[in-house]
């Protein structure tokens, strides 16, 4: 049955229908395979804050196509463009489509107007993740803060995001957060619009 | 009670944990954009990824076992299958077909049809020599090795080069005799 293909041959990528993303994985194969990119990205870099921008840029790749992928398929060619609406859809849509669940809270920053923040108890990419000592406050969340940075920026939300661990009283691995915290022209327009 | 014989790719893979395909797509995507970056060279991409997917093979091995309930393969026939019908199943959710043996039975084709690494992809005119699943003969090569098997695993067909599917040559280069890891004298 050589070459009786179930897959219709399209010449081009943009002529094939769009995938309803119901298809899966395995978690141990993302795992390996994510874990094959932090260990490649540590040959690439000197220090820690080196990989954790080598490791948000690769996220930051995902996102811009996340964002791409769900304003077509889900959200009708329509993209949100208000501040909560976006910080919504993250929490909600993207975080749903990409690790199977809504994220566990979306809390705004005390202390900074323009800071947002996204928590996750365990976040699936740190699943099978353990950091040695000597690498500090090391987060493989940087891939996940990238890719909230490429669905923000594609949206017309620049930000600056990044990953943090935060220590949860009685557990014993700490959660981690995604720290938000957007562009001034951002909040400026979005005081604009009132 | 624990199953008795092997049990199948689709039971398998119901029971393990699973992640969205897109996830997995996306991100290995954006390590081969990451290589492409750094490395310039397509063939040194290509080496790379085989080299990733060697580093996978030989850990992933351990869980396919654990998880298969797989014995010790009579001959390379049942090993090619165990590794299409479960192996790919398993961890991919896809069923690859054998096909393609040569008469001693240490050659033969595994054939994929459907292949979560290529959703979106493209391939660009200046990357038509990338092997761009090259991540996959890695992983088969180093579970093997772990096995005590050598191969040699090479694309014949590939869908983002235009042809009708993917096609993994593996080669049974030669059984090595399992041993101790150490010698006495050492």
């Amino acid at each position: 049955m050589i070459g009786v293909g179930k897959m219709k041959q399209y010449s081009n990528v943009l002529d094939r229908p769009l995938s309803k993303g119901k298809q899966e994985v395995s978690l141990s194969a993302f795992a390996f395979l994510f874990s094959e990119l932090v260990q490649y990205n540590q040959t690439q870099v000197d220090n820690i804050a080196e990989l954790e921008r080598r490791l948000e840029d690769a996220g930051y790749a995902v996102g811009a196509r996340v964002l791409e992928l769900l304003c077509h398929r889900d959200k009708g060619n329509r993209r949100e463009t208000r501040l909560l609406g976006i910080l919504s859809f993250v929490h909600s849509t993207v975080w749903k489509v990409l690790f199977g669940k809504v994220a566990d809270s979306l809390e705004k920053g005390t202390e900074h107007e323009d800071e947002y923040m996204i928590s996750e108890k365990e976040l699936l990419v740190n699943r099978f993740i353990s950091i040695p000592k000597d690498m500090g406050t090391f987060n493989c969340g940087a891939f996940v803060a990238g890719i909230v940075r490429g669905v923000l920026d594609g949206a017309g939300f620049p930000a600056v995001v990044t990953a943090h661990f935060v220590p949860v009283e009685g557990q014993q691995r700490p959660r981690t957060t995604i720290l938000i915290k957007f562009a001034e022209e951002v909040l400026r327009r979005e005081a604009r619009l009132g | 009670m624990p199953p008795v014989g092997p049990r199948s790719g689709d039971a398998i893979f119901a029971n393990v944990e699973r992640v969205n395909a897109e996830l997995f797509t996306l991100t290995y995507g954006a390590i081969v954009r990451q290589l492409l970056t750094d490395l310039e060279e397509v063939e040194e991409v290509n080496k790379q990824l085989d080299q990733m997917g060697y580093n996978i093979g030989i850990r992933l091995i351990d869980e396919f076992l654990a998880k298969s309930n797989v014995s010790r393969c009579v001959d390379f026939k049942e090993t090619a299958e165990v590794i299409a019908k479960i192996g790919f199943k398993m961890f991919l959710g896809v069923t690859a077909s054998v096909t393609n043996w040569d008469a001693d039975g240490t050659c033969c084709s595994i054939v994929l049809e459907d292949n979560p690494l290529v959703d979106f992809v493209e391939l660009p005119d200046t990357c038509q020599g990338l092997y761009y699943c090259n991540i996959l003969s890695g992983v088969v090569r180093g579970a093997l090795e772990m096995v005590s098997m050598k191969t040699e695993i090479t694309w014949i067909r590939d869908m983002l080069r235009g042809d009708d599917a993917f096609e993994l040559q593996v080669k049974l280069l030669k059984q090595v005799p399992e041993e101790y890891p150490y010698k006495d004298d050492e």
